[in-house]
């Protein structure tokens, strides 16, 4: 038997993720999580909701210096996820409710899943 | 270990390890194992502590925090890396973040291997840390000695 | 208005076994805000997909916490298996669920032990312990580690359990849940407990499921959420329920947990009497191609794996979103409010698993 579950993935534009970010809320989605993807250069980030186990994901391409409005006003749960997008990709996150300005995780190296470290070695102590 | 002189202080700190081997550690202190038994007791309080039981490869952030907790023990002071993180980083030890091994930071007397370690591989590094403990306690005596005689000759 | 004090928690306090830090914002006993602060743990293995070939990321998707090792194993081999459209078998699916069920059991009564230790009630902390060492020689027994068990494998399982051990584990069942209830007893009617936990770290309905709480988190506040429901590994045939209080404060939590570890000698006793016989594994021949958000139901709560393949050995993203880190908002609307003295014990009744959180 395999997973029987929907899993829905609509990509969304920039300056329309705030207004589809609301209307899930509104349709009473709760925030599963939000996650980032470094795809050839740019970044993609997937905004994950839930309702009666049905995964709907807004997913927004955003170039590496692109700011990335908050969604914490609406969900207030998202700043731990955005901080997390901030400090290990260097996505600029603007209007976080609780903003850590990049001590939420605190690596070795800046950024660590950056795209500007592309081609370097991910790992160490070899 | 036929006996035991002294009841020797626990401090248990985790250093970015997974879980596993903490959870082993506390596995010692409860009625199975019981190493409370022989009046080793684990406490908060690194000044209050003689052995510290350290688990994982530590990183970035708490590289400090080990060495701030291993600075305020008293001397003479024991340390046992338990779990293979502790050793030499482990699974983990490619990560970004992971400094490799508490040897890095801070001078690690016994090693205990396991991925998790056991409880009872746990308590035989304990033991082992107990004789060392004593070696440095003697070791101790013999220097304080030594600096009280050149105290009175000058 | 009274002077405003910030009391630092953390990270190294006798209460946590594990390093988190919350800067609390007291006036007087009372605090009235709490700011957490991560990354003692961060070790940053999602990086290691990079590393390891897709069957062997199971063995770094299993150490990312040692006490949900199972299920993150699991969840980590059942996203690939639906990437990779491979069924399967029947005993595998039951022998997993046996797994996770125990691993549960081993995870709630340690659970139960810390948050009665963050009580201050050692005795029972002790009694908590003394039972989970029966779940660990199962689990040691069946597959060989305690806290680690290294059995699920991409296509299935590594181990079998042949009939003569699933009977006396069956048999060994009937007792453990009769302690289990004992334990549980004091843990619900004892009044001293119930005095220090009802009405304590209150979190309405709206508020769990707007804050994206998961888990014994939510559900003690009413939230009908429980990944099994959507019926992975044999949940589906075996049927399940999720476990369900209204109050929302620390003394709900508890007792979701308590009932939960009912429910899951239900769900072992079943999955020993229906096992199918059969194959424990099928061959794995291919690479990923494709992406896929799986979930499965931890101790804590709701874990995601986003796992996205490039049809070579390695793939190219893993993205775990563990059921801590979405509770920590949870968390932080708990705090305000509480006295100092109760803080240890709000802190835990989420059931913070931090080297999930950070991994």
């Amino acid at each position: 038997m395999t997973l029987q579950e929907e899993q829905t993935i609509i990509e969304v534009a920039h300056p329309d993720l705030l207004r589809e970010v609301d209307r899930l809320h509104a349709d009473g989605y709760r925030l599963v999580q939000i996650g980032c993807t470094d795809v050839g250069g740019i970044y993609e980030i997937n905004y994950s909701f839930d309702k009666g186990y049905h995964l709907k994901n807004l997913r927004l391409k955003v170039g590496p210096d692109t700011e990335v409005p908050s969604i914490s006003g609406i969900y207030w749960g998202a700043f731990v996820y955005e901080n997390e997008m901030h400090d290990l990709f260097g996505i600029p996150v603007s209007g976080i409710n609780i903003d850590f300005k990049g001590t939420f995780i605190r690596t070795a190296k800046k950024y660590p899943f950056s795209v500007t470290r592309k081609g370097e070695d991910p790992c160490q102590n070899e | 270990m036929a006996f035991l002189k002294r009841s020797p202080w626990i401090l248990h700190y985790d250093a970015s390890s997974c879980n596993g081997c903490d959870i082993e550690v506390l596995a010692c202190l409860t009625p199975l194992y019981d190493v409370e038994r022989f009046g080793i007791i684990n406490t908060g309080n690194p000044k209050h502590a003689d052995i510290l039981l350290i688990t994982g490869g530590v990183n970035e952030q708490n590289r400090q925090v080990v060495k701030n907790l291993y600075e305020q023990m008293p001397e003479p002071r024991v340390v046992v890396a338990v779990g293979i993180c502790a050793a030499s980083g482990g699974i983990f030890r490619e990560c970004y973040n992971i400094v490799g091994g508490v040897d890095r930071v801070i001078p690690v007397d016994v090693y205990v291997p396991g991925c998790a370690a056991r409880p009872e591989q746990i308590i035989d590094g304990v033991v082992k840390a107990l004789s060392i403990l004593e070696e440095k306690r003697a070791k101790m005596k013999v220097m304080e000695q030594h600096s009280e005689e050149a105290g009175e000759t000058a | 208005m009274p002077e405003r004090i910030i009391v630092p928690f953390g990270p190294q306090h006798p209460v946590l076994p594990e390093p988190i830090h919350i800067d609390l914002v007291l006036e007087d006993e009372k605090v009235v805000e709490a700011i957490p602060s991560i990354g003692y743990i961060h070790r940053g293995l999602e990086q290691l997909v990079q590393k390891r070939e897709y069957p062997e990321f199971v063995y770094v998707a299993e150490r990312i916490c040692g006490i949900c090792s199972f299920i993150h194993s699991l969840c980590y081999c059942q996203g690939i298996e639906k990437i990779m459209e491979i069924e399967v078998p029947d005993r595998a699916r039951y022998l997993r669920t046996i797994w996770s069920e125990y691993s549960r059991l081993h995870s709630h009564l340690l659970w139960l032990g810390l948050f009665a230790d963050s009580m201050g009630f050692e005795n029972l902390f002790m009694r908590s312990w003394r039972l989970r060492e029966k779940v660990l020689d199962v689990l040691e027994d069946t597959t060989g580690g305690r806290v680690i068990q290294g059995t699920c494998k991409v296509g299935g399982v590594r181990r079998d359990i042949g009939q003569e051990k699933l009977d006396e584990i069956h048999r060994g069942l009937e007792s453990f849940e009769e302690e289990c209830r004992d334990l549980g007893h004091v843990f619900l009617n004892d009044t001293t407990v119930k005095n220090r936990l009802r009405g304590l770290g209150v979190l309405s309905k709206a508020e769990a499921y707007d804050l994206g709480a998961v888990g014994p988190t939510a559900r003690a506040s009413g939230v009908e959420m429980d990944h099994r429901e959507t019926g992975y590994a044999a949940y589906g045939d075996l049927g399940f329920k999720p476990v369900i209080e209204t109050a929302g404060d620390c003394y709900a939590r508890c007792a979701v947990r308590l009932r939960e570890v009912h429910a899951s000698i239900d769900l072992v006793r079943r999955a020993i009497e229906e096992m199918p016989e059969g194959p424990i594994d099928v061959k794995v021949r291919g690479t990923p191609e494709g992406e896929y958000f799986s979930r499965a139901e931890q101790p804590r709560g709701e874990v995601v794996y986003y796992l996205r393949g490039d049809g070579t050995k390695n793939l190219s993203r893993a993205r775990i979103r563990t059921p801590t880190l979405t509770n920590i908002p949870s968390l932080v609307k708990m705090l305000p409010g509480v006295q100092l003295a109760d803080v240890p014990v709000v802190v835990l009744s989420i059931d913070p698993c931090i080297s999930c959180t950070e991994r």
